[in-house]
């Protein structure tokens, strides 16, 4: 099947056969629906960077009127798409998360200790679940100094973020 | 701050720091959210490779069954010779009467020698009998061949009583634990006893099937299993799994475990496991109420059918197959008793104490291909029936059930069922997976049984005034999994399946209500100290190598499938192109734009070099250039095929076959393969493997050459 077309045509073609194949990883019934509370994995796994709030906003556009706690396809589609072609929710460069990481860190130490992290973390911005505080400690805690020392840290968690869509 | 500062300095000083701190702290939500949803489709990529593979890996087992019908059909052995070789292949295991099983598989003259620090067993049994054997093995000391091959004969005298369909109540005892697959992974099963207890009078348990093959100690597995069973005989139940199978086993790892840990004695204690694998019960009941079988139901299940059939003569639930069309004339004589005086067509009456050699009748001309087909498989199959009759010197109970003895059942107190039907009951119940969808269809993926749907579930559990059914089969990353609105329970016990931190093992309780309560575990260490991020990746790595390998397995075709995008022949296709071409030569329906950064690692401006990204997969793959490149694809993706069946024509389990016997299988395997290998190749195969002078191979040399075995077996 060759493509013909404009080159428009195929970057769209191309995007939208990305974002079925995210969304068909969590279709357990194969019938073309996810559970609504999968969609943020969807989202964030194809590359954006949405707060609670920008998700909720998301959300709003493809659920059905009357929610059945499942989300079409047919109706994800086209609004994903569009979020992708306009690049909203974009990532979150290295250095902003360590300023925003530093801005926590009162005594610029370069760590923060495990009751600050878990203070701002569970009631500031948009609070963690107490399953996500745990799961973030795990990894970042240092269990010596029960601190976590962010510069490390960010340095192991961030991710290679080349931007594989077609140009 | 400064003492000296006014208030509303601090005021607004300290109304912009915690802003700030709302901002940050938005931020790094924003980016963690984000990290863990990668990882969470990171994990389920895995899993489904995993999945995918493994199921392709059962539909190599039918195929490999389909290559044998193949072989009975269409093959056209042109010396006697031939045909006798193929006539081997089928006879796999003789059917032994019990008095000759218990002469063959005697264990009395077996003298444990004073040096042995085993633990030793005597019968009857009792419970500080199972707690030494606990210890022996988690010292890992081995059980004498004696003690075994005894508690096999004890095990099957038990298990014969037993009916087809246990039954278990919570009144006995306060709760009944359920296990599911368990995999030859006796850590797991430590574990469990270690956090339920042991079986006792107050503990019932009941194993769900799939005791061994693909972990290592399947076989201390069944010796503990069969101990409980013995002292706890009202507690312990198992059901029977599609593994319990011997053809099964060839292939998974469970023949050549026995083998390698009892080189004197293996062959015995196979023969033994085999009878009593089919003398295990197919299902249990708890209270009347829960169905717990090791696969599925189908739309045809009948529990009636299933409590009066002979549950023994089904030694392999693999083999029975459906007689094509041409044969259907002589299987209904059969079914009507008229085969016992029926001459064959060479006119040598089949039924005598001691058949001789049934001489082929004059060939038809070769240019009737029909005749000829049919000729062939006559002929075929009177030489199975030879070699099958010289072993059942008179009537024998335990009939193996092979392509030409579909008969019906004889007893004429009971109804009358075709062996094929009894056949589909116990591969139903055996091999059959649920589905989302409503309905009942074949379940092609693993090659037996079907995918059932809700509608099917709640036919029978109206059927039979059930509540749930509890079934295994099908591994689940938390260890169990409702499904059709809570009405099917999969419960699966081998944590650690695929792969370290792969996914966690369970095992449930019932109560008197029936209601059920789930204990997960997990039983490797590093796997509880790993963080999520480490035990993902991980198991990732593990899953992307074996795709690689996959990958590798198919480059002719993946070539091939490039080129239609390259018309030019530039060598490079587009991203988008290679994954629609990879999916149509896999069909592993994975998600491979979601996957590509991890297999290919290189690219230039959107597009790949495809000539160079497999000749790096095939550098990874160690391959050996003096065999053909195309020649070491196949072998790769045959691998598993291959063993199985040179384990098959290795009928003593000896690890050798001769020259002869290697050059035919060959001939005949890369027939069925469709690819073109002349003798020469065949000798360059041969060249590059040591081989005895005798004339003798070790194949488990010739794999190990080819880097055929994996680093872990």
């Amino acid at each position: 099947m060759a493509e013909e077309g404009s080159n428009e045509d195929g970057v769209v073609a191309e995007i939208e056969k990305k974002i079925t194949e995210a969304f068909k990883v969590f279709d357990h019934e194969g019938n073309e629906t996810v559970d609504v509370r999968e969609i943020g994995s969807i989202v964030r796994s194809l590359g954006c960077f949405p707060t609670e709030a920008e998700l909720h906003e998301l959300l709003a556009k493809v659920e059905e009127e009357e929610p059945t706690g499942y989300v079409h396809l047919e109706k994800f589609l086209p609004v994903m798409t569009k979020v992708l072609l306009d690049r909203s929710y974009r990532p979150i460069p290295e250095d902003v998360l360590l300023h925003a990481f530093e801005a926590l860190d009162e005594n610029k130490s370069g760590y923060i200790t495990k009751e600050e992290l878990v203070k701002h973390m569970t009631e500031e911005g948009e609070p963690f679940t107490e399953e996500e505080m745990e799961e973030m400690l795990s990894s970042a805690l240092d269990p010596e100094t029960n601190a976590v020392h962010y510069r490390n840290y960010i340095s192991l968690m961030v991710v290679d973020e080349t931007d594989d869509l077609p140009q | 701050m400064g003492s000296g500062s006014s208030v509303n300095v601090n005021y607004k000083y300290s109304l912009q720091k915690s802003e700030n701190a709302f901002k940050a702290a938005v931020l790094i939500q924003r980016w963690y959210r984000r990290y863990v949803a990668r990882l969470e489709m990171r994990r389920r990529c895995t899993w489904r490779i995993f999945q995918s593979i493994e199921y392709a890996c059962e539909q190599d087992q039918i195929k490999l069954h389909n290559f044998f019908s193949y072989l009975m059909d269409n093959f056209t052995p042109s010396s006697s010779k031939e045909r006798d070789f193929i006539s081997r292949m089928f006879i796999s295991g003789e059917s032994f009467k019990e008095a000759e099983l218990e002469k063959y598989c005697d264990y009395e003259s077996l003298e444990v020698p004073d040096s042995y620090t085993g633990p030793h067993l005597s019968f009857p049994l009792l419970p500080d009998h199972a707690t030494a054997l606990l210890e022996a093995f988690k010292q890992k000391q081995q059980l004498h061949a004696r003690y075994v091959l005894n508690l096999l004969h004890e095990t099957r005298k038990h298990l014969k009583q037993l009916p087809n369909i246990s039954h278990v109540s919570t009144c006995y005892s306060e709760e009944v634990t359920v296990c599911g697959d368990l995999h030859g992974q006796l850590d797991d099963l430590f574990l469990i006893f270690y956090k339920n207890g042991l079986p006792s009078p107050s503990k019932s348990y009941v194993f769900n099937g799939d005791f061994v093959d693909r972990g290592k100690q399947s076989l201390e597995i069944l010796i503990i299993l069969f101990t409980f069973l013995l002292i706890y005989p009202k507690e312990v139940h198992l059901n029977r799994g599609n593994h319990e199978d011997h053809m099964v086993n060839l292939r998974y790892g469970f023949t050549k475990e026995v083998m390698q840990k009892y080189k004197l004695h293996g062959k015995k204690i196979l023969k033994m496991i085999q009878n009593v694998f089919c003398w295990l019960p197919l299902a249990t009941l708890i209270d009347q109420k829960v169905l717990v079988i090791h696969g599925g139901v189908s739309n045809t299940t009948d529990l009636d059918m299933l409590e009066k059939i002979q549950r023994n003569k089904f030694i392999s639930v693999l083999r029975a197959k459906k007689r094509k069309e041409l044969n259907r004339n002589v299987e209904i004589k059969e079914i009507n008793g008229e085969s016992q005086a029926e001459p064959d067509s060479a006119g040598n009456e089949t039924m005598s104490s001691l058949p001789s050699q049934p001489r082929p009748a004059q060939a038809p001309s070769m240019a009737n291909r029909v005749e000829f087909s049919r000729w062939v498989r006559q002929t075929v199959q009177e030489q199975i029936e030879w070699c099958r009759k010289l072993v059942d010197i008179s009537d024998s109970e335990e009939e193996e059930l092979t392509c030409s003895s579909l008969v019906s059942l004889t007893d004429l107190d009971g109804p009358c069922w075709t062996r094929q039907e009894e056949w589909k009951q116990i591969l139903d119940i055996l091999w059959s997976d649920p589905m989302p969808q409503e309905g009942c269809r074949e379940n092609t993926v693993r090659g037996g049984g079907c995918y059932f749907g809700p509608d099917v579930t709640g036919k029978i559990l109206e059927k039979y005034n059930l509540q749930f059914l509890i079934r295994s089969h099908e591994c689940k990353q938390d260890g169990y999994e409702f499904c059709h609105n809570r009405k099917v329970l999969t419960i699966f016990s081998a944590s650690n399946y695929y792969e370290i931190g792969s996914n966690r093992g369970a095992y449930v309780k019932l109560g008197p209500d029936l209601v059920p309560h789930f204990v997960q575990y997990q039983a490797n260490k590093t796997a509880h100290t790993l963080t999520m991020t480490q035990r993902i990746s991980r198991v990732e790595e593990s899953a992307f190598r074996a795709l690689r390998e996959k990958l590798f397995a198919h480059t002719s075709a993946l070539i091939s499938a490039f080129k239609v995008y390259d018309k030019d022949n530039t060598g490079r296709i587009t991203l988008s192109n290679w994954a629609t071409a990879v999916e149509s030569v896999l069909r592993l329906g994975l998600p491979w734009r979601m996957l590509r950064p991890q297999l290919v690692r290189s690219t230039a401006d959107g597009m790949l070099e495809y000539k160079s990204w497999l000749d790096d997969l095939a550098m990874e793959q160690r391959s050996q250039e003096h065999i053909q490149s195309s020649l070491l694809e196949v072998i790769y993706r045959n691998r598993s095929n291959l063993e199985t069946i040179f384990r098959i024509i290795d009928r003593d389990h000896s690890g050798l076959i001769s020259f002869e016997e290697f050059h035919q299988t060959w001939k005949l395997f890369s027939s069925h393969m469709n690819i073109e290998l002349t003798d020469d190749g065949i000798n360059d195969l041969v060249r590059s493997i040591d081989f005895n002078k005798d004339g003798n191979i070790d194949f488990n040399e010739f794999l190990e050459a080819f880097r055929l075995v994996k680093q872990s077996q």
